[in-house]
């Protein structure tokens, strides 16, 4: 494990975490969460667990990526709070 | 309202980290996990199911009941989408675009005119218009076949490498998505509808709870494999690795399944009609 890249992983990790529950625009946060995801799997994989790093990236970054802009898509790109 | 909960965030927050520091380092070889259960499926997996994967090994055999109830969550999941968000009566909208096919004319037609005739030559695009665009299309038509056929490679390969049932039926599942995506939702509904999709839904559970009522019936505990033997031919240990294939292929059909009915009913708002 080289603690570089973990490192700048895990800053990523958070950074894409807070911003997907901060940003305003709805389909940003889908995406957001997808990067964040994305990031999850390559943490995952680094561990050595690379069947939940397979997971995270089948379901994580990418169907539910999907379901979320679909989601969004038919209801509104605007947050209330 | 907002100071308290946000005091409660940070307190729960606050504590969780606290106790993390109690947690064994990780990879830490005298942890508890790492003492007492991690050696007995390191030395007897292979031994036990003949599936070089422990992780596969661990997931579909010695905890199977457990992925059982998670395959039946994903099933639930299906089903709460269909009841929340599928419109039972789908209502005629104010004006729906065609497209004739031949000149790439699109077509406008207001509620209660003559529709054109369901012919090869006119095609119904979604209302929000999007330009047809031939080289997404056929590049993702071409890359469909790809993606099917790697993901029943991750399942059928969930034994020696990374992968398995779930992970297969959500990578299936995403190329019918990505075959409803580019082209429209009627399309793909066409090839997998509503109805088949359910099925598929129901009966990979049924595959996987049905393996465990066989095991039942010819005398063995509830998905103990090792009573499938005089099946599916070979030793017991074999009939391990074979039962965690069925398994795996029932996990696969549920999930692809499921994944293709909540976009269907997420995409089009429940009506079914028009798509992303």
């Amino acid at each position: 494990m080289i603690w570089q890249l973990d490192l700048i992983i895990m800053v990523l990790v958070i950074a894409a975490g807070i911003g997907a529950i901060s940003v305003k625009d709805n389909l940003g946060a889908a995406i957001l969460f997808g990067a964040y995801s994305f990031l999850m799997c390559l943490l995952w994989a680094i561990m050595g667990a690379v069947d939940v790093a397979f997971t995270e990236a089948s379901v994580g970054a990418g169907v539910s990526t999907v379901f979320f802009v679909a989601a969004v898509f038919r209801t509104t790109r605007r947050t209330k709070d | 309202m907002r100071i308290f909960g946000l005091l409660t965030v940070l307190l729960c927050g606050g504590l969780l980290i606290y106790h993390t520091a109690d947690f064994p380092a990780w990879g830490d070889p005298a942890s508890p996990a790492s003492t007492h259960l991690s050696p007995y499926y390191i030395e007897h997996s292979i031994d036990d199911t003949m599936v070089p994967n422990l992780v596969t090994a661990v997931l579909a055999d010695y905890r199977s009941y457990d992925t059982m109830f998670e395959t039946v969550v994903v099933f639930a999941a299906g089903i709460a989408c269909f009841f929340l968000l599928r419109a039972a009566k789908s209502k005629t909208p104010e004006s729906m675009l065609y497209r004739h096919i031949p000149t790439g004319i699109t077509l406008r037609i207001e509620k209660g005119s003559k529709t054109p005739p369901d012919s090869a030559d006119f095609e119904r695009i979604d209302s929000v218009w999007v330009p047809y665009d031939l080289i997404i299309k056929i590049t993702c038509r071409l890359l469909v076949p790809f993606i099917q056929l790697f993901a029943l490679y991750v399942v059928a390969h969930g034994h020696h490498s990374p992968g398995g049932g779930f992970q297969g039926g959500v990578i299936f599942g995403a190329a019918l998505i990505l075959f409803a995506l580019t082209h429209n939702l009627s399309n793909s509904l066409k090839r997998i509808n509503e109805k088949t999709s359910a099925l598929f839904a129901a009966s990979g559970v049924l595959v996987y709870a049905g393996t465990g009522i066989l095991c039942l019936l010819l005398g063995a505990n509830f998905l103990d494999y090792s009573a499938l033997a005089p099946l599916l031919g070979g030793d017991p240990k074999m009939a391990h690795s074979h039962g965690i294939l069925i398994v795996e292929i029932g996990v696969a059909i549920a999930v692809m399944a499921v994944m293709v009915w909540i976009y269907y009913n997420l995409a089009s708002r429940g009506r079914h009609d028009e798509g992303l």
